[in-house]
């Protein structure tokens, strides 16, 4: 217990910071710093599947398509309340990862990264096919938007309540056997762990976090869901952003999404780079730059650097 | 060797992988092309579409070739083999503009494609790959986001002209009018195919690369440089991709940093089709997307141009999940 403490007390100061974060900062900051907290919730979500599970998705934008049409849909013809909406996201994006795991268990490294690829590239364009139910190329618009402050405040409870509930599952039986599929699959069938279970069952969760991002993500775009909100870029964003946290471990994540969420604004401030396809370059070799030189990302980092202290 | 000797040789060779080929495969592809033959005959139109088809087709084979040198070096599906395509045809664009002439402009590129392939494999693959496939998989997404920036950057995202080398001539066939442009396509891709074939098939260096990519421990112990043959396999990988930009660009007309991005979609979808295993494969599979894609948005109504892209991933999705092998490729045995 006694090693954990310090794990606490961190956590706990992070939780205290973003507490007073809205009371010292501008409306404009407060929208992004929220942006970082719909980010946290994919990236979270992901490194379940990616980095504790072992299985590629380059297809989490596709979720989130999912899940911010839910909120979108039912707040358009039902004027839901939008967190209920955020609930039903996680429920629908839940049953929908459930199923698609299940093709997903005969594919493994590159091919199931090819095929999560081809779902994020599909899936957005659903909506031009039943235009009439999902509003075509413009989108649907939600029966009413958010204030900053107010995305703000969702975002970072659905955050903290779902990183409780990713340490719940993942301190368990049920994160044991995700570590075990992920180093060895040979080894978690011998050791009696049914395979098929906890892939899908992975992919359920993980896209059920997607979901809810993906609603957050819907405010925060000022309530619209539309097609090219949710392009590959997105899903290529969050799958980076996992990596760049450091696959698994619950602690880089934030770091990784602040760095998907905050970097190309801050980078387009900056004089020479400042186009918007200087921002691209620093973000490609920003990502190659944190794969070559820091192999557990940011979370590999931390842990180097408690090592430094200890020592 | 004699030139008589060469050529058995390489029939031998053509006909042991016919041989190799599951019967079903050979029965669909002889169909195939006697369905398009019959078309052809019987309508104009349907044979200008597939000799269209087969041109753009083998450009998606060029590509999806270059998918597939790289996954047997290394094992990795790489992303940014369409942007690092595109890149070099804007290589082109500015040697030419340099005043170089259009197939010294090629030639060069294709030598810049090749030693630029070679050191991403060397300074961005290499070290990631012993970590894990996810690692370096994702340095190509990284790589591909850093590209496009790049290019966008240095060139800007406006449309650029470069000169067609197949000029504009039109050939009348029996009725059938065809732009110079697609035979022309078609010719030079199917060449660099059949040279980097030739490159594997007859010389000791393709041996050596064959080899590292099967039996990388064993080749390393009878002498083969199993490092330099991954880099050249990547360089070669850029090589065939950038013949793929640049014979792409003039059938789009204009140049613009989006020009690979459907085409690397279409390219996955065929090294898919005919197997990631398997570089005939790869080249079949990229000619059957590019005349069925062509044939199908002019023929089945419910089907628009806009939704030519789902369907190449409709066509991933239901391989993978029917026969993950492709159509050439052989189950994967895996021992523990």
């Amino acid at each position: 217990m006694r090693a954990r403490a310090p794990a606490l007390a961190s956590l706990a100061a992070v939780a205290a910071l973003l507490c007073v974060l809205p009371f010292t900062l501008g409306d404009y900051n407060i929208s992004l710093v929220a942006q970082v907290g719909v980010f946290f919730v994919a990236v979270l979500g992901l490194n379940i599947l990616t980095g504790y599970t072992g299985q590629i998705s380059i297809g989490h934008g596709a979720f989130m398509a999912i899940g911010g049409y839910t909120t979108a849909v039912m707040s358009r013809d039902h004027d839901t309340n939008l967190v209920v909406t955020m609930l039903m996201a996680f429920a629908i994006c839940f049953v929908v990862g459930l199923l698609l795991g299940l093709p997903a268990l005969r594919l493994s490294g590159a091919y199931l990264a090819l095929a999560t690829f081809a779902l994020a590239v599909s899936v957005p364009l659903l909506p031009l096919q039943w235009s009439k139910f999902l509003g075509g190329r413009d989108g649907v618009e939600a029966s009413r938007t958010v204030s900053n402050l107010w995305l703000y405040g969702a975002a970072w409870t659905a955050s903290a309540i779902l990183f409780v509930l990713a340490w719940l599952i993942l301190r368990g039986r049920v994160g044991r056997a995700f570590r075990a599929v992920r180093d060895s699959e040979i080894a978690a069938v011998a050791s009696g762990i049914e395979l098929p279970v906890y892939k899908t069952l992975a992919f359920g969760i993980s896209a059920a976090y997607a979901g809810v991002a993906g609603s957050l993500f819907v405010l925060a775009t000022n309530g619209f869901a539309a097609p090219d909100e949710f392009g590959i870029a997105l899903s290529l964003k969050i799958l980076l952003g996992a990596a760049v946290a450091g696959l698994g471990s619950l602690w880089g994540v934030l770091l990784g999404a602040a760095f998907i969420g905050l970097l190309p604004t801050v980078s387009s401030s900056v004089p020479v780079i400042g186009s918007s396809h200087g921002q691209d370059v620093v973000f490609g070799a920003a990502v190659v730059l944190v794969m070559l030189l820091l192999p557990g990302g940011f979370a590999g980092l931390l842990a180097q650097l408690r090592r430094l202290k200890r020592a | 060797m004699t030139q008589s000797a060469a050529a058995t040789s390489a029939t031998r060779a053509v006909g042991g992988a016919l041989e190799r080929l599951p019967p079903p495969t050979s029965l669909l592809l002889v169909a195939g092309a006697a369905g398009l033959l019959v078309g052809s005959l019987r309508s104009e139109v349907f044979a200008q579409l597939t000799v269209q088809g087969l041109a753009l087709g083998a450009v998606y084979g060029s590509l999806a070739l270059a998918l597939v040198l790289v996954y047997r070096a290394t094992r990795v599906v790489n992303f940014a083999q369409g942007e690092l395509a595109m890149a070099t045809t804007y290589i082109a664009y500015q040697l030419i503009k340099w005043g170089l002439s259009y197939w010294e402009a090629f030639f060069a590129t294709l030598a810049i494609a090749f030693v630029v392939g070679a050191a991403l494999e060397v300074v961005l693959i290499r070290p990631v790959l012993h970590r894990s496939v996810i690692a370096a998989v994702i340095v190509t997404v990284g790589l591909f986001i850093l590209i496009d920036g790049v290019v966008n950057w240095v060139w800007g995202g406006d449309f650029k002209f470069m000169p067609s080398p197949f000029g504009t001539k039109i050939y009348h066939v029996g009725g059938v009018s065809i732009s110079r442009l697609y035979p022309g396509m078609f010719v030079v891709v199917i060449v660099s195919v059949l040279l980097v074939w030739a490159l594997f098939r007859f010389t000791k260096l393709g041996l050596g690369m064959r080899a590292a990519a099967l039996r990388p421990a064993e080749s390393a112990l009878v002498g083969v440089r199993v490092e330099w043959m991954l880099a050249i396999g990547w360089g070669l990988a850029a090589v065939l991709g950038a013949v793929a930009g640049l014979v792409a660009q003039p059938s789009q007309f204009v140049l613009q940093p989006t020009l690979m991005q459907p085409i690397l979609v279409y390219a996955f979808a065929a090294a898919v089709l005919g197997g990631l295993e398997s570089p005939a494969g790869a080249v079949v599979g990229g000619l059957a997307i590019g005349i069925s894609l062509n044939l199908v948005v002019q023929y089945v109504p419910a089907i628009t141009t806009e939704l030519q892209t789902p369907l190449a991933f409709a066509v991933i999705l239901v391989v993978l999940l029917l026969k993950p092998s492709g159509l050439f490729g052989h189950r994967e045995v895996r021992r523990v």
